[in-house]
């Protein structure tokens, strides 16, 4: 049970946006610029690294949310997701990826773990100041979406078709319109 | 020096807020609404959460803007925001800033750390459900701040009459407009 009196049957964020649309809505517009709106990183790139950062945060609403908004961007492919939650060192994604992903890792543990090198690696591989910038907003971002979720105590659907289902609108539909939907 | 290029002279947190305007907006308005906006939670109150989450996380630039915002709101109490920082359990706050306080120090350790009897003795003490989620959400919120800010080694002065003046213009003129004092500054 949620550690507040929230509306039933939202589950995650989403009875938390029901409950204070005052802040839903910086919150949405956020994620929206993060992972929705065009940018060098795809979709599926920034939504990978949001659920890999949920994983570390072992919040089960967020990974699963994400994470088949991920696996919607990549044509279904949901074993990637796995691997990259497992080892993103391992798993079947370009090295560039693989590079940001460190850097997102380091995020979640604490900034100052972010250290020169790690920077030099992702930019070898390609990435922009405007890439390493957005990896560090969106995996310090779900470093709070996580313990917000967590912190107050949400229900989090076991069944993994309701995430699939809802992937699909948000990966097509982007994030604005959430607090709409709820409204 | 920060780990990407960022206009010099300009500290912590707005030079990637400067860098990226676009996220820059929707960061400015959720400090506005939680730190500023309408609560039953005084604006010094939620200034002293976020100053102890922000020294928990160890992030000098945070910690210190941020208590200097809460000492301009407290009349000028420096003494009171150490004390705070340093140990919310024996500083001379009220006991439901206490509670409040120890739930902000459970989320910064991960959002599962809060417990039912953390949320049950905060309402004891007077407590609201939406004090308890504003509490909850300003410790993650500056979770998400203080990554940011060391995450990109941004720069952090170390003058403290930098973060006096800066807290004084915070605590008075609020978020939404940060960045544009520091643009035009620069470019004086």
């Amino acid at each position: 049970m949620a550690h507040i009196k929230l509306a039933e049957g939202l589950p995650g964020i989403r009875g938390l946006f029901a409950f204070r649309p005052e802040t839903a809505r910086p919150l949405c517009e956020l994620a929206e610029v993060l992972l929705h709106q065009p940018n060098s990183l795809s979709a599926a790139d920034r939504e990978l690294i949001a659920t890999y950062v949920s994983s570390q945060n072992d919040c089960s609403y967020c990974q699963k949310s994400h994470g088949a908004i991920a696996a919607h961007h990549l044509g279904g492919n949901e074993v990637t997701v796995d691997e990259v939650k497992k080892s993103p060192s391992t798993a079947a994604i370009p090295d560039k990826l693989k590079a940001l992903l460190a850097i997102a890792g380091k995020v979640q543990k604490g900034g100052t773990h972010v250290q020169p090198e790690d920077i030099e690696k992702a930019r070898k591989q390609g990435a922009t100041d405007e890439e390493i910038h957005d990896v560090v907003l969106i995996a310090a971002a779900f470093c709070m979406y996580n313990r917000y979720v967590d912190g107050l105590g949400t229900w989090a659907p076991e069944d993994l078709a309701s995430y699939r289902e809802r992937a699909a609108a948000v990966a097509t539909g982007g994030y604005l319109r959430i607090p709409a939907t709820i409204g | 020096m920060p780990h990407i290029h960022l206009t010099e002279g300009v500290p912590g947190i707005l030079g990637p807020m400067l860098f990226r305007p676009e996220t820059a907006k929707p960061l400015n308005e959720l400090a506005e609404v939680l730190l500023r906006g309408h609560s039953t939670l005084s604006p010094g109150e939620r200034e002293l959460i976020a100053t102890y989450v922000s020294a928990e996380n160890d992030c000098y630039f945070c910690q210190t803007v941020h208590g200097a915002v809460a000492a301009h709101h407290l009349g000028g109490n420096e003494d009171l925001v150490l004390k705070t920082k340093t140990n919310p359990s024996t500083a001379p706050v009220s006991p439901k800033l206490k509670a409040l306080l120890e739930i902000a120090g459970k989320v910064q350790k991960g959002g599962k750390s809060v417990l039912p009897d953390d949320i049950d003795q905060a309402r004891q003490l007077g407590a609201t459900d939406l004090e308890i989620h504003d509490t909850v959400l300003i410790a993650a919120a500056f979770c998400m701040y203080n990554r940011y800010v060391d995450g990109l080694a941004t720069w952090a002065p170390d003058n403290p009459e930098m973060y006096r003046a800066q807290g004084a213009r915070l605590a008075t003129q609020g978020y939404l407009n940060s960045t544009e004092g520091v643009a035009a500054a620069s470019h004086a």
